[in-house]
């Protein structure tokens, strides 16, 4: 993955620079010695990594802002960080950045449970903010794999899903209004504890945007009540068509599970090796789970198992038990992991139609054999956010590009078949030369004119989401 | 102005020379002011529907009654209930998608489901330059670039003329249940609300009608078994409040969805608050009639030709929209709440790159300096 050149001018002015942060934030707030800022080279994708000039731990807004303006006032490049999750590089570092980590906020500012909000600061993880409501029976929805370590200021800078999200939505669904600092250290408040913010929608703008617009450092979400109980069914298949059907005609019938879980048979298979869940060896794999009180689960289950026995499956079990319920989520939570045990692997996250899932997962299959890299598929089904692991091995070279080339194929299918780069995970260093299948030059051009508006000067993340041949006018021209 | 494709549509906001003044059924026209008139009725038609997978793909100008229709026939909806604004504000003419997508227009349902942008999967427009754009797609969840897609919800027609949509599509529940209740005050009728949405009995309408009898609302929807067992775990929850009748007519939420209780005389303003601070400012709107939707987070009041309800409110979290006032009045109030500078600096940068010549609309949703 190419990164721009480091400009040598900031890197030789570092201890000016240093000095000025310094003098203008509490002790210990920024870091410069080079055995320390190492902890901040990488991101989740560490296949890539850079030791960032200096890195500011703010503790405060105001903080923030003063750190913000000293990096404006001397043009030094800002990649904003939350816990540093990102599976795309959202928050890799350049040789002549500086890291500004929002990971010492983590304060509950309100909750106000009658009109169902919470606010806090977004360096706190997302579990941590349903963990401060749910002992009075609320959560927060968004639920991203990374949910015990990821913080709120990544889930918005990359509007980040999970696995329930078929049922209640992303994070731009759930977020009513931020605290933001722009590029200049100027402080806006953005929406609030209301459901539609005014004005044009800035919200989803910046929602997404990958820390390039600006630093959330507060975010108003809506928490919801918890539901009665949760329990999943498991639905075996000998063929990826009839498993495809299975979630159209469950999707069409009304129920509205919270989840839709797709397995293929590497991954099956590679899960029973790891974790034994006790899955059947067959095609591909269903969890569907429902929600409600046991009666309302046992209605919905009855028209699921209904649809479910008219497509022939090989596996039909449904969970009556909290125990059962967790083995038969065993293996699927297991899945990166099981993967993880056969060699690295690169995980991508296309979205498709869901129609066009069988056709997707075949397409795949002959790129594996054609590229001679093993993939294993596990994903959520119900809105299509395919989430193909390529396993290779990273110490053979040429390994890696060669991965990464299947995997540009896979997403570029993705975008061919109606679908696009990225569900969930962003765009970040990784899709970001890939931007050009999916958009053409002038959806490209009024993406980065919206840049403009929020950061002239390209400082925030400047290196993120646009290829690096579309942005290099506006990056070199704000040096 | 009525181009038949985007080509057209682009070719003649290319070619225009003044300001151009978008529209689609008509039945929204919340005052914009002079221009040409383009309208985008010509731009009509389902280009892809799947039920299956939850998705339509649709001209912007198709009549959002054909839409239902095409809907309807696979059992299905768009499950943000867009509000029909022809009794409110004494329109006629057919209610278009485009126009719905472009003032982001949402009913009850959104306290449960989203509001339309939260539907708008994907999104084609004309730039204020004739430039033809694209943004999202027609899957459920895709972070791949900025999501302009949700900015052009509710910019009405001030970035863009929108072509086509993709929208996210929902089956319509099998059974839908109404507790009601006579008799509440405004405080203790959003109490209820809260209580009802702080439940995890899925409600999906949270109303109350201040005037006449004090009529507070509350619907669930889904299958029979379900709907039937959470209306008696509500009422039960709900038991100190009164004795709530259960109504297997769920058609009056179509009186909330378009605030007919407001039809007629008077100007009306839409105020988008915490749902707690509801009643509080419905109070200081003196002598207002009062329409609770949302649990309380959405308060349409009604008020003599020409109050300043922003003035009445005072200053508060949240906004007020004077939705139907004469022409002299908004001009004089202005539709929208005023932003913050920094707010307002953002939106007219963004119209600056969306729409140089500031031909969309113009003046529509601007000014919106001025205020904190």
């Amino acid at each position: 993955m190419e990164m721009p050149v480091p400009d040598a001018a900031i890197i030789s002015g570092k201890d000016r620079i240093v000095a000025r942060l310094v003098a203008a934030l509490p002790p210990g707030t920024v870091i410069s010695d080079p055995a320390e800022t190492l902890a901040y080279e990488c991101d989740g994708l560490a296949a890539y990594s850079c030791a960032p000039l200096a890195v500011i731990l703010p503790r405060t807004t105001a903080e923030v802002s003063a750190a913000l303006k000293i990096c404006h006032e001397m043009s030094v490049p800002v990649v904003p960080r939350g816990a540093g999750t990102s599976l795309a590089g959202g928050a890799t570092p350049t040789a002549d950045c500086v890291i500004l980590g929002i990971a010492r906020m983590t304060e509950v500012l309100e909750v106000d449970l009658d009109s169902r909000i919470i606010r806090v600061e977004t360096g706190r993880t997302n579990l941590a903010v349903t963990g401060a409501v749910e002992e009075h029976g609320f959560f927060y929805a968004p639920d991203p794999s990374s949910q015990l370590a990821c913080a709120i200021a990544g889930n918005i800078a990359m509007n980040s899903g999970g696995a329930h999200c078929l049922k209640y939505g992303v994070t731009t669904n759930n977020l009513l209004g931020v605290t933001m600092v722009m590029m200049d250290g100027t402080v806006t408040e953005i929406g609030g504890a209301y459901l539609d913010a005014g004005g044009l929608d800035l919200l989803a703008l910046i929602c997404g945007s990958e820390g390039q617009l600006g630093v959330v450092t507060e975010a108003t979400l809506r928490i919801l009540p918890k539901p009665e109980g949760a329990r999943p069914v498991l639905i075996g298949y000998d063929s990826n068509e009839v498993a495809g059907a299975c979630v159209s005609d469950i999707i069409k019938a009304g129920v509205l599970p919270v989840a839709i879980e797709f397995m293929d048979r590497p991954c099956i298979r590679a899960t029973e090796a790891f974790a034994n869940a006790g899955y059947p060896d067959c095609e591909a794999l269903l969890i569907v789970e429902v929600e409600g009180s046991p009666a309302e689960i046992d209605e919905q289950f009855a028209i699921i198992l209904e649809i479910a026995r008219r497509h022939d499956p090989v596996e039909l079990r449904q969970s009556a038990s909290p125990e059962e319920s967790a083995r038969i989520w065993l293996g699927r939570k297991s899945a990166f992991g099981a993967m993880g045990q056969m060699g690295d692997y690169m995980c991508l996250d296309g979205t498709i139609p869901v129609s066009q899932l069988p056709f997707v997962l075949r397409r795949i299959g002959e790129l594996s054999d054609e590229f001679g890299l093993k993939v294993g598929n596990v994903f959520h089904a119900g809105d299509g956010n395919m989430h193909p692991l390529i396993l290779y091995d990273a110490n053979a070279p040429g390994q890696l590009e060669l991965c990464e080339a299947m995997g540009a194929e896979i997403l570029k299918l993705c975008v061919e078949v109606g679908g696009c780069l990225t569900g969930e995970h962003g765009v970040g260093i990784e899709k970001r030369d890939l931007m050009t299948y999916q958009y053409a030059p002038e959806d490209l051009e009024i993406q980065m004119a919206v840049k403009d508006v929020f950061d002239p000067g390209w400082l925030l993340n400047p290196a993120k989401v646009f290829p690096l041949g579309a942005s290099a006018a506006r990056r070199v021209a704000a040096e | 102005m009525r181009p038949e494709t985007e080509a057209e549509l682009a070719h003649m906001i290319a070619d225009a020379t003044g300001p151009l003044r978008i529209v689609g059924g008509g039945t929204r026209s919340f005052g914009a002011g002079a221009g040409e008139a383009l309208s985008t009725a010509g731009l009509s038609g389902v280009t892809l529907y799947e039920p299956g997978a939850l998705t339509l793909v649709v001209r912007a100008g198709t009549p959002l009654a054909e839409v239902e229709d095409v809907l309807a026939a696979e059992g299905q909806r768009l499950a943000f209930e867009p509000m029909d604004h022809r009794s409110l504000l004494g329109t006629s003419g057919a209610p278009t998608i485009g126009g719905m997508v472009a003032a982001n227009v949402s009913g009850p349902r959104r306290i449960a489901v989203g509001a339309c942008r939260d539907f708008l999967l994907g999104v084609r427009f004309v730039d204020g330059m004739g430039r033809v754009l694209k943004n999202g797609g027609r899957v459920m969840k895709n972070v791949t670039g900025y999501d302009l897609t949700r900015l052009m919800a509710g910019s009405y027609g001030t970035l863009g003329v929108i072509s086509e949509v993709s929208l996210k599509v929902l089956p319509i529940p099998r059974a839908c249940l109404t507790l009601a209740l006579d008799g509440l005050d405004d405080a203790r009728a959003v109490a209820a609300l809260s209580r009802a949405l702080g439940s995890p009995y899925e409600v999906s309408g949270a109303a109350h009608l201040a005037a006449g009898h004090k009529h507070t609302m509350i619907r669930l929807e889904g299958f029979d078994a379900s709907v039937a067992y959470r209306a008696e775990q509500m009422r039960a929850l709900l038991a100190e409040f009164g004795d709530w009748q259960l109504e297997e007519d769920c058609t009056v939420w179509q009186e909330i969805r378009d605030v007919t209780a407001l039809q007629g005389g008077g100007d009306v303003w839409r105020v988008s608050a915490r749902p707690t601070d509801g009643p509080m400012l419905a109070a200081r709107a003196t002598g207002a009639d009062v329409v609770y939707d949302w649990g309380g987070g959405l308060i349409w009041l009604r008020v003599p030709v020409g109050t300043d309800v922003r003035a009445a409110l005072g200053d508060f979290a949240g906004h007020a929209t004077l939705v139907r006032a004469a022409p002299e009045v908004k001009a004089r109030l202005g539709m929208f709440h005023p932003a913050t500078p920094p707010v307002a600096a953002i939106e007219a940068g963004l119209r600056a790159r969306f729409d140089p010549r500031g031909i969309l609309n113009p003046g529509l949703m601007t000014p919106r300096e001025g205020a904190a």
